[in-house]
């Protein structure tokens, strides 16, 4: 017996990139913000401390949290925009002609896309050396800058992915079309397969932005004094009760759902606008 | 064995270049140890998240509708969160409500240990993806087949097990691949909760011998080799159950 099956959408967008894709509802937020206030107010009917102290103490705390997570944000901005460079060189090398810069290209993304992100923090914090001299310029590497290029690595790889896939994608009757009409091979590329694969690239870049996010909470492992890591001072600072767990990290947590959910949601509605 | 580790203590007096867990006995077993922790991590969150995937697909496709809203609501708190902030939330606020119990030494221990917290979390982090996979790979089986196995007599459960899920499980793999893999490479989270896996003993032994470009390069191939050996094995699965005429 012959079954013939179609794929449906949503695997052939997962066979195309290892990253899973974030998908963030609305009531995502209402439930973290159930947690943050109920929490505290279950503690308190179970003879803990009044209700309106954790929330004291998340006022109070706001700035240096906000502040912590201003560098979460700095540190994904810079990640993206360095791994963007990096994996669009990458990513062109990806579908070039010659074999040699194909097969170093390649070796370059498959490394960088299945190392753990967490070892590669590692290796940018250790390896990379306290400031760098660069003629008479002595230039500073901060931890969170080391994290930046940690970050920025992985993101290359995926970008490179990225790029490959959409290039891909746009059938191969347009290359034919403009070999025919004289186009060179990289006029072919610049002119007619990127400005019809960008539209298809933005969807995954900007998932692949909601997921470098989300991972720069990885720097706290590695000491970087970020929002998880200031998370965590708050809570010894305050005593580091059980009670203040739940509405701190929950805090945090909302913090990361106001700023990807955005993200999330355009991604999606350009998806549909893509696929219609 | 002697000759090797005549070797790279040699390479180590001559150049510098210090692999210590090749010629010295400490460093070698505990990194061993490491790398059979890190094994058995994987194994057993692969195997936990494929029982999850498997049993949440079924109970979404249930009549009752409470169960399904709580799978979905399941997945999508496990999708959207840090998978290194859910690590957290299970070995410091669960565990917090759990009894501790004596060990041999009379010590008071958590019921529940770090390496048991990793791998339940990492098996609902990925089992989350899981039930989202096998999903859409029972949307791809036309209503007819399903249809047919309810003529011929079979169960909800029973047309589950022998056809949608052999059926969704071949179209689903190559996306299945990409999510154990990508399991494989955040068991390395499970250092932050001190199981002393391959990056938490290579931590300890850079730490000592002051040798992170050599350990670094170490995990890196040792990663490489994992994630090439389980591609591998997921391809020659996925080319062993192919049925012709199935999926593209």
């Amino acid at each position: 017996m012959r079954v013939f099956l179609e794929l449906p959408p949503t695997l052939h967008r997962a066979s195309t990139g290892s990253l899973p894709a974030l998908r963030l509802a609305p009531w995502h937020g209402a439930a973290i913000l159930l947690i943050i206030l109920a929490t505290p107010l279950y503690g308190y009917a179970a003879g803990g401390p009044a209700p309106s102290s954790a929330l004291a103490v998340l006022v109070r705390w706001t700035p240096l949290l906000l502040r912590g997570f201003g560098l979460n944000i700095l540190i994904s901005f810079m990640s993206m925009a360095i791994g963007t460079l990096l994996g669009a060189g990458l990513g062109i090398a990806l579908i070039s002609e010659r074999i040699a810069l194909r097969a170093t290209a390649w070796s370059i993304t498959q490394f960088f896309r299945n190392a753990p992100w967490l070892i590669l923090l590692f290796f940018m914090m250790y390896l990379l050396p306290y400031s760098l001299h660069l003629g008479g310029l002595t230039l500073a590497l901060p931890d969170w800058l080391k994290a930046v290029i940690g970050l920025a690595l992985p993101v290359m790889a995926n970008i490179a992915e990225i790029l490959r896939g959409a290039v891909q994608s746009i059938p191969p009757s347009q290359w034919e079309a403009a070999e025919s009409l004289g186009f060179t091979r990289s006029q072919q590329l610049w002119l007619i397969i990127i400005p019809q694969g960008f539209r298809r690239m933005i969807p995954p870049w900007m998932n692949l932005y909601a997921i470098l996010t989300t991972s720069t909470t990885l720097a706290s492992i590695v000491g970087v004094n970020e929002v998880v890591t200031l998370a965590g001072q708050v809570l010894g600072a305050e005593g580091g009760g059980p009670d203040l767990l739940a509405p701190l990290y929950g805090y945090v947590l909302l913090l990361f759902f106001i700023y990807t959910y955005p993200i999330s949601w355009a991604t999606r509605w350009l998806e549909r606008r893509n696929a219609s | 064995m002697g000759n090797i580790a005549a070797w790279f203590s040699h390479l180590n007096d001559t150049t510098g270049i210090n692999f210590t867990i090749f010629y010295d006995p400490f460093d070698g077993s505990r990194f061993l140890n490491g790398f059979w922790l890190t094994l058995e991590l994987s194994a057993i969150s692969i195997i936990g998240s494929l029982l999850v995937g498997i049993a949440g697909a079924f109970a979404q496709g249930a009549t009752f509708a409470p169960l399904r809203w709580m799978v979905a609501a399941y997945i999508q708190l496990f999708r959207n969160t840090p998978p290194l902030v859910q690590i957290f939330f299970f070995y410091f606020g669960v565990s917090a409500f759990l009894p501790s119990v004596k060990n041999s030494l009379g010590m008071s221990q958590p019921l529940v240990g770090g390496l048991a917290w990793a791998c339940i979390s990492l098996s609902l982090f990925a089992g989350a993806f899981n039930i989202e996979i096998f999903r859409s790979g029972m949307e791809a089986i036309p209503a007819a087949t399903i249809e047919a196995a309810e003529s011929l007599g079979f169960t909800r459960a029973k047309t589950y097990i022998h056809v949608v899920l052999p059926l969704a499980l071949r179209v689903c793999l190559p996306a299945l691949t990409n999510n154990l893999v990508n399991l494989v490479k955040t068991t390395t989270l499970a250092y932050a909760v001190a199981v002393p896996e391959l990056l938490y003993v290579s931590n300890q032994i850079w730490s000592d011998s002051d040798n992170v470009p050599e350990m670094m390069l170490v995990l890196f191939i040792i990663y490489m080799v994992l994630v090439g050996f389980l591609v591998f094995a997921m391809h020659r699965w996925e080319r062993w159950l192919r049925v012709p005429g199935l999926g593209t």
